[in-house]
């Protein structure tokens, strides 16, 4: 086993400001840098402040930036930087900072409410559902998120623009009106919702301009723009101007029920 | 005392795992005010990490699937200590509470006719876990987190807040639950972000707050699972319940250091992987107990035929229950068949196609790809056993989920005890967490509406728990640091209380603990109290503190081998022990010395099983299992 000493710097501070302290900490075989930043805390500096859970990409707590990427703490390797370079980690930018490494996430769970919920049809009642496998694939690949929010840290639209903050949900919230949408029972439409015309002009879809940020950043690998977000523009571009594109896509939906 | 704020709730809910989100649904649609309080941020607890699958008797796959076989197979399981009211109520009510997933908006895997699909686990009989892929816990923690928001909105719509009637405190952490005449009366706690103390006034509190794994080295367990719901119930004069259960699963990750203990889902050997030692043998078919001889294959041929003709051929024995598959994989290390990193080899490459494992076990080709560099697809796994989960817990009613002796505290999820007697099986927690999260919700809804004259907590109980919150900023000279502490009792229980235990060793841990909760009291922090994670850590030694005493009085106690309590110095199973729970409570008064012993431990006989429940198993197979004097009953 190879043990060498690393130099880090972290950001610390908290609301009224901070900046970069540095370190230097021991590093073993095989190990992430969430792993190395609980070595800080258990022998230099017991109080400084991280997110983290499974330690194993699986519950999108551990969200930071190193060297100015964001990503998650626990999936990031040692081996993945040379033992001369300085890591630098800092909390995510777009978000206003707590405490050190932590901060304030609540913008998300913000947006979650706005989005309109799941409908359940109305003629199935619960253990009478039935779908098949090749439908229910494209919102199950949206279901994998594991709600890192590392894309609306680094989606443009509000990174470094507080002002767009109020009307665009980013990209997360946008995917979950595409898993909506895309569900093959979702009953929006009968109960009056239009699930692709919402995410026009309540939660912000033109302020994307398909950059597609999001996607090389996700840790799930989930194709956010190409699967989620083009498909639901260029159907609210249809619906948009053509009506009838809009109502024969509904009739078509009722009929294979 | 500074002026600490109160706020007055119906029900509160300490916990937003999968039992609490359950509950607090359950709570707020019988039209209780409803708060949720949990360490993590809201869709993080510990379900998240879930693999597997859910165990539900829908028969999708199997026809021949019923609540009566998901009852036995959890009765052979848990080896009959199982409180059997709760498993038979589980098996009944599973189904239900899937189904009801997919009206929030769930969206499980699909059998070719478009129901939801079910797969293999260890102690099934048919495949049973509804799942998808290896992620069911993000989906059951999204469906129930999403359907709590779907409440909200509905709140919204009506009052014009969304937390009129249901709201979640994240990143809080409870210290104390609080009683006012003898009767729970609210929940003392504080907020991570800030430091400040609050109190939550309620007449009923539900724990949900899971397990304990973070008092062993190896686990594959998160911080958030240090027993603080054992602990707190303990405290407010409830008892526990057979705490020497404590379950390895077999299947942790051995290598690099840094990720020792993480899960490797069971699924794998569910779908089909197999377990190797050094010699390249399957060395399972050498570790079927007497009792499961005639359910498992003998032979590699028989056993591999299984997977595609189950009616007429008998499972392999990696999918025997867990305990027997840690035990075998210990010994198989000790005797020297090991692989390089101290565990054995788990393989599915030579088994499925490489696009099959990616597409079944997307996370585990993921995990091993990105934590130890090994491509799952090409190469076996290295495994050995890892803390994993809890069987003991609160002593609970079945039917209520109300935490016996104390009025007005209920407990669901695996913070409780009983359901699974001393051996869970794979998918029947996250069920566990539906139907007992869904009761325990009901009857605390029930519990406050009765409840019509609120107690207010006295302000010296909530000084009290203020004083003791804030001792570790006091510390004076000399103080112990936290982390170290925490280590010391991770190795302590790792190596003394772990998953073979003799008697010597079980009373040296007791000794060591004992001089462990001394020094914890001085424990000390530095820096303030704004997200703090070492006066965090200090707070939770109590608790596990508490918690590892309990398993180690209780496994010193129990002298014979069941399920997750193995003795090397009684290596059978004893079955005038069946009917025997070891029931820990605390000494009360709390004793002013901290080197006093705080735990009583008592032997309890468990209620006669119901005749008709006995009648589902043959009587050949019940020999085995009752005690003597049962069998005449
Ligand atoms: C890796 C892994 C895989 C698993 N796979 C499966 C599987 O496939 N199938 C299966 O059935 N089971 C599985 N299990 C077991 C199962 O996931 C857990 O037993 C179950 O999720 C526990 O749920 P819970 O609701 O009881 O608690 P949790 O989900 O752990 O939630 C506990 C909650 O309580 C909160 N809390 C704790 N203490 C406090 C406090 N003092 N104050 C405030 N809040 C507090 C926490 O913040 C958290 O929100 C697995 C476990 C692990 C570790
Ligand atoms: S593709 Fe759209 S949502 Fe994604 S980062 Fe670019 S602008 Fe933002
Ligand atoms: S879509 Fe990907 S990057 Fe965005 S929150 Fe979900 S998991 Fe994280
Ligand atoms: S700790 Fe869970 S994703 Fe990193």
């Amino acid at each position: 086993m190879s043990t060498y000493e690393a130099r880090f710097k972290v950001w610390r501070g908290d609301g009224d400001g901070g900046g970069l302290k540095d370190f230097a900490v021991e590093v073993h075989d095989g190990e992430v840098v969430l792993d190395i930043i609980h070595r800080l805390q258990a022998t230099q500096a017991p109080d400084l402040a991280v997110r983290w859970n499974c330690k194993a990409g699986k519950c999108g707590s551990c969200s930071a930036e190193i060297n100015g990427r964001p990503r998650l703490l626990c999936m990031t390797r040692m081996s993945v930087f040379s033992r001369e370079e300085t890591v630098t980690v800092t909390p995510l930018r777009a978000f206003p900072v707590v405490r050190d490494l932590v901060t304030d996430v609540s913008f998300n769970y913000a947006k979650a409410r706005e989005v309109p919920s799941f409908v359940p049809p109305k003629d199935l009642a619960a253990g009478e559902y039935r779908m098949q496998q090749i439908d229910v694939e494209r919102s199950q690949e949206f279901r994998k998120c594991i709600e890192c929010f590392l894309c609306q840290d680094t989606c443009h639209v509000v990174r470094d623009h507080e002002e767009n903050k109020a009307a665009f949900a980013g990209p997360r919230f946008l995917m979950r009106v595409a898993e909506l949408d895309m569900h093959p029972l979702d009953a929006a439409g009968e109960a009056g919702l239009d699930r692709k015309r919402a995410a026009q002009e309540e939660h912000g879809l033109g302020y994307c301009n398909i950059t597609k940020c999001c996607t090389e950043v996700c840790p799930e690998g989930i194709r956010i723009t190409d699967n989620a977000l083009i498909p639901l523009k260029e159907r609210a571009v249809d619906r948009k101007y053509d009506p009838l594109v809009w109502l024969g896509s509904k009739i078509r939906r009722r009929s294979e029920g | 005392m500074a002026h600490v704020d109160r706020q007055q709730w119906d029900v509160v809910v300490v916990g937003a795992g999968g039992a609490g989100l359950r509950a607090a649904i359950e709570a707020r649609e019988r039209g209780a005010r409803t708060a949720v309080i949990c360490k993590s941020l809201f869709g993080k607890a510990h379900t998240v990490m879930a693999e597997g699958g859910i165990a539900a008797s829908m028969a999708n796959v199997n026809e021949n699937d019923n609540w009566q076989v998901h009852f036995r197979d959890t009765m052979r399981g848990g080896k009959f200590l199982n409180q059997w009211r709760m498993a038979e109520l589980h098996a009944r009510e599973a189904p239900d509470r899937v189904w009801e997933l997919e009206t929030w908006g769930a969206l499980f895997d699909r059998t070719a006719d478009g129901r939801i699909s079910q797969r293999n686990f260890g102690g099934h009989e048919y495949p049973r876990l509804a799942h998808v892929g290896d992620r069911t816990g993000l989906e059951l923690i999204r469906t129930l987190q999403q359907k709590i928001v779907a409440l909200q909105q509905e709140d919204f719509e009506r009052t014009g807040d969304y937390e009129s009637r249901l709201k979640v405190f994240q990143e809080c952490t409870v210290t104390q639950v609080l009683k006012a005449h003898d009767r729970v009366a609210g929940a003392f706690c504080y907020a991570r972000e800030s430091g400040r103390f609050f109190v939550l006034e309620a007449p009923a509190v539900v724990l949900a707050t899971g397990g304990i794994g973070k008092s062993f080295k190896v686990t594959s367990n998160s911080w958030e699972y240090t027993g603080d719901g054992h602990a707190l119930a303990l405290l407010v004069g409830a008892s526990l319940v057979n705490m020497e259960f404590v379950q390895f699963h077999p299947t942790g990750m051995v290598w690099p250091p840094s990720v020792k203990g993480i899960l490797v889902t069971e699924s794998v050997r569910g779908d089909g992987g197999v377990l190797r030692n050094s010699e390249g043998k399957r060395f399972m078919f050498d570790y079927i107990p007497e009792v499961f001889k005639e359910k498992y294959a003998q032979t590699e041929e028989e056993g591999d035929r299984w997977y595609d003709d189950p009616d007429n051929n008998r499972r392999p024995p990696e999918l025997l229950p867990r305990d027997e598959v840690a035990r075998a994989i210990n010994a198989e290390v000790k005797a020297g068949r090991g692989s390089p990193h101290g565990g054995v080899f788990l393989d599915v490459s030579t088994r499925m196609p490489a696009e099959t494992i990616r597409r079944r076990l997307p996370s585990m080709y993921h995990q091993f790809k990105e934590l130890a560099d090994v491509d799952i697809t090409a190469e076996a796994m290295e495994v050995g056993p890892t803390c994993h989960y809890v069987m003991g817990g609160v002593a609970v009613e079945s039917e209520t989920a109300a935490a016996v002796g104390v009025p007005g505290l209920f407990a669901a999820g695996e913070v409780a005890g009983g359901m699974h007697g001393s051996n869970r099986l794979g998918g029947n927690s996250l069920s566990d967490l539906l139907v007992f999260g869904r009761r325990a919700g009901a009857h605390a809804a029930e519990h406050a509406a009765v409840m019509d004259r609120r107690d207010e907590v006295p302000a010296e109980v909530i000084d009290a728990a203020a004083a003791e919150a804030l001792a570790p900023f006091r510390a004076e000279d000399g103080a112990e640091n936290p982390y170290a502490l925490h280590q010391e009792l991770q190795q302590t229980m790792n190596d003394l209380v772990g998953i073979i235990r003799r008697e010597a060793e079980m009373a040296k841990a007791l000794k060591r603990l004992a001089e462990l909760r001394v020094r914890a009291r001085r424990a000390g922090v530095e820096g303030h109290r704004q997200f703090n994670p070492g006066w965090h850590l200090a707070l939770d030694l109590r608790n596990m503190l508490l918690v590892s005493e309990c398993i180690a009085l209780s496994a010193l106690e129990r002298t014979e081998s069941r399920g997750g309590h193995t003795r090397e110095d009684y290596p059978s199973m004893d079955r005038a022990w069946r009917p025997v729970n070891l029931v820990c409570r605390p000494v009360e008064p709390a004793p002013a010395d901290p080197a006093a012993a705080r735990i009583a431990l008592v032997r309890q006989r468990t209620e006669p099983i119901r005749p008709d429940l006995l009648a589902l198993f043959a009587k050949e197979e019940l020999v085995k299992y009752l005690a003597e004097e049962e069998l005449y009953e």
